[in-house]
């Protein structure tokens, strides 16, 4: 691998982005999948960098999970992005950050829709004013909110107690980062480092101590794919696309993953365990599997919160042994209290997958 | 084992490093000419037994390129020839069904 | 005295043309912006059909244009028309009088790294055609495994790409990826080398003739399917995947080395040039002869002639043949006037 042909690639595929004021649009789904990350996004941007990021409770989902499972037409996806810019900008904020990669796939798609077809955004905000008497503008700027993690990698890399550095060789940790497809695949300039080399992870696991994994499958999809997984009977599909990645990454003995997108985390962690059942097969080191982090959730762990406040116990993939390697300090005891302190009961063990 | 419902599928990929060339590594010994093969598919539009048995010379060249067990097809050949007289290569398929034929009764074993 | 004509680019076309001036009498200023003639070719190993070594192609030019006025590291800053003369003013602060300009500035090579999916200047082992050509012609490469075991061609790089913005045909890449295959193939007889390609446009003298020895005499695998990515193994060797389109299915191999075979495109550098003169371009970005059928080598502009790939993708050849044609224009121009 040559590195300086990466950055030259990096380099195309910058985008500017304004450090601060953005109104946040959460995902629909993240807040099940990965209980604390987008309050940590907040908690970190807000509290810890002191940046004006309106979290506002009237946007819903963006519609983008039933357009993609064909569950609604583009033009009721468009109207609900449509509210989604309204309530922006009611709230008097021009920038989106977006927590979710389909939602930002399904701004950017709308966006650019509108952009070829005026006429269509017309139409669109006729019918938003119809359903509920809303204007809107186009927001100046889109972005994911891993891109503003990007952005202030260094920041949080200064302010860090935590690197990704195993404490007992004081080698990096291999990390594997993997993208949503709907971050770059779609709009390659819309995202950092493009859609073949995406740097937005990369270069926080860079800024943080780790080494990124570069294997032959890392632009494959994790096999999510709303209406393949939707449909109970093409989930052999999506846990296979899934097993080919982590086939292709084994070899290099990765330390954890990395990930920004919703869907990905949350399957990349819990088809280990549906693989280990089928085939008996784990990939992590003495029968653990590989953990899998939201960029969020590794931010919070390098600042030095809690794992159990960051909502790791709710992984299917053990998380204790990539603590223990950064050498984060947590109380075993406490990995099912609820937040007051509740046992918030424990998960049956797996057959194969080694879990805590 | 879990029942969820579903399992993992297998995949179609055809992987080049993994397949096993013993089968046309010796029908390149015995008919040299296989190798300029360029899938025009003449011999298989010609072909007797093609329409009614999936029988296709090219699909068996392809095939044994890419490691597939072939014999089924080989039964259905008539040996009737008409593909050699239309390959623009001049390769002798007749020939080569045969050679392949003699590969598959000696089970591997290229002693005639 | 004899009209001067100048010519833009050393490669082959430049030089032939200049030495034909030379034959005919006139006085040719022949222009390079490199430090050497013989553009691309000099670059080159050998070249197809009889493999002739380009080194034996170029330095026969030289010898044949040592007369000619040659400018190198000169490139042309502007041109004005007059009269019915024209003003070029070169970079090196000449301004020079002529009565006939002929534009031989060629192509240039697609830039491999544009094609992202193929890891060019990213992953250790994957080199373009002219790597390899230079290669073959003595210089060191730490791309190029000492022995490796397996090879692959990715014809069509930046060629029959909307997307890379390049539409057509870059026509002598099969050819030279068979080439190159086969002389692969000499160099390591062991190893095992495939071409993935999505037609074979083998349509020139004795090419056809490549490919069936590069199938009966040297084993050369030919799938047909455009490679869709490369990734690195961990071992540094290259994951290739293509779909084996005759055989319906996804394929995947493992090889030591990759080259991609950049295809041929009109210079950027040149359309600036050109735009100073309003001179048209073709549909195909390449410039627009008088017609494409019988006046390739005169362009719209009364004493602008053409020579070689700056009206299209041409083999050498071709390319050579064309500027004898472009002389004779020239001359019954320059005689008519």
């Amino acid at each position: 691998m040559i590195y300086q042909g990466k950055q030259k690639i990096w380099s195309d595929y910058q985008k500017d982005i304004p450090d601060d004021h953005w109104f946040y649009a959460r995902s629909c789904i993240r807040q099940n999948f990965f209980p604390a990350s987008e309050k940590y996004f907040l908690e970190i941007t807000k509290g810890l960098l002191g940046k004006d990021i309106c979290d506002n409770e009237h946007h819903t989902t963006c519609g983008g999970i039933a357009y993609h499972s064909d569950t609604i037409p583009q033009e009721t996806a468009m109207t609900i992005v449509a509210r989604q810019f309204a309530i922006m900008t009611e709230c008097g904020y021009e920038n989106l950050v977006v927590s979710c990669i389909t939602s930002f796939g399904n701004y950017n798609e709308t966006i650019e829709t509108w952009r070829e077809f005026p006429e269509l955004e017309a139409k669109i905000r006729e019918n938003l004013w119809k359903a509920c008497r809303r204007e809107f503008k186009i927001p100046k700027y889109v972005a994911h909110a891993s891109d503003l993690i990007y952005k202030f990698r260094n920041e949080i890399a200064a302010k860090a107690v935590n690197r990704l550095v195993d404490r007992n060789t004081g080698e990096p940790l291999r990390v594997v980062e993997h993208i949503g497809c709907h971050y770059s695949k779609m709009f390659p300039h819309k995202g950092f480092g493009g859609a073949e080399y995406p740097c937005v992870l990369s270069g926080m696991v860079e800024s943080w101590g780790g080494r990124v994994i570069d294997y032959p499958e890392r632009r494959h999809c994790c096999g999510y794919g709303f209406r393949q997984y939707h449909v109970k009977a093409n989930r052999g599909y999506c846990v296979s696309n899934t097993y080919k990645k982590f086939e292709s990454m084994e070899p290099f003995h990765p330390d954890m993953i990395i990930t920004n997108c919703p869907g990905c985390p949350y399957f990349l962690d819990r088809w280990q365990y549906v693989i280990s059942e089928q085939t008996g097969k784990t990939y992590g080191q003495n029968g653990y599997g590989i953990p899998v982090l939201t960029y969020e959730e590794l931010a919070g762990l390098m600042l030095g919160y809690d794992p159990w406040d960051l909502g790791l116990q709710t992984h299917q993939v053990a998380v204790e042994p990539l603590l223990d390697k950064i050498g984060v300090k947590y109380d075993p005891a406490a990995k099912y209290l609820g937040v007051n302190k509740e046992d918030i009961m424990r998960p049956e063990l797996p057959q194969f997958l080694k879990c805590h | 084992m879990m029942d969820f419902g579903f399992v993992l599928s297998k995949s179609s990929t055809v992987d080049l490093n993994k397949v096993d060339l013993s089968m046309y590594r010796q029908l390149e010994k015995l008919s040299p000419d296989v190798r300029t093969c360029m899938a025009c598919g003449s011999c298989s539009a010609t072909c007797t037994a093609a329409p009614y048995s999936g029988m296709s010379v090219r699909k068996v060249i392809l095939g044994l390129q890419r490691g597939n067990d072939v014999s089924a097809m080989l039964s259905n050949c008539m040996l009737c020839g008409k593909c050699t007289m239309v390959c623009p290569r001049g390769i002798n398929t007749r020939n080569l069904i045969l050679n392949l034929c003699r590969i598959h009764e000696t089970g591997g074993r290229n002693d005639r | 005295m004899r009209p001067n004509v100048v010519i833009i680019g050393g490669g082959i076309a430049g030089m032939e043309a200049a030495k034909q001036l030379l034959y005919l009498g006139y006085s040719p200023i022949l222009i390079e912006k490199t430090a050497r003639l013989g553009g691309h070719v000099a670059d080159w190993y050998r070249l197809f059909p009889d493999m002739t070594p380009a080194s034996e192609v170029i330095e026969n030019l030289k010898k044949d244009i040592q007369n000619a006025n040659v400018f190198l590291e000169t490139g042309v800053q502007f041109i004005n028309r007059l009269r019915d003369t024209y003003n070029v003013m070169l970079t090196n602060g000449v301004s020079i009088n002529c009565h006939a300009i002929l534009f031989a500035t060629g192509y240039d090579l697609f830039d491999a790294r544009k094609k992202e999916e193929y890891g060019y200047g990213v992953y250790n082992h994957v080199v373009t055609n002219r790597d390899l050509e230079l290669w073959f012609g003595g210089n060191k490469d730490v791309r190029i495994p000492e022995r490796p075991k397996s090879v692959g061609f990715v014809h069509c790089v930046g060629s029959r790409d909307m997307k890379a913005g390049n539409m057509q045909c870059s026509k002598v890449c099969c050819m030279t990826a068979i080439k190159q295959a086969i002389e692969i193939k000499e160099k390591f007889p062991e190893s095992e080398v495939y071409c993935f390609y999505m037609d074979l446009r083998l349509f020139g003298k004795k090419y056809e003739d490549f490919y069936i020895s590069a199938q009966r005499d040297h084993g050369v695998h030919f799938i047909r399917g455009r490679v869709s990515e490369v990734g690195e193994n961990i071992d540094g060797t290259l994951q290739v995947k293509a779909e084996d389109t005759l055989n319906g299915k996804p394929l995947k191999v493992s090889l030591d080395m990759l080259v991609l075979m950049a295809g041929m495109l009109c210079g950027e550098k040149t359309r600036e040039l050109a735009d100073g003169v309003r001179m048209d371009v073709d549909t195909d970005g390449f410039f627009k002869s008088r017609d494409n059928i019988y006046n390739v080598t005169e362009s719209s502009r009364n004493g602008i002639f053409f020579a070689g790939a700056c009206t299209g993708t041409k083999t050498v050849p071709e390319t050579v043949s064309e500027a004898r044609a472009a002389v004779l224009s020239i001359h019954n121009y320059l005689q008519q006037k």
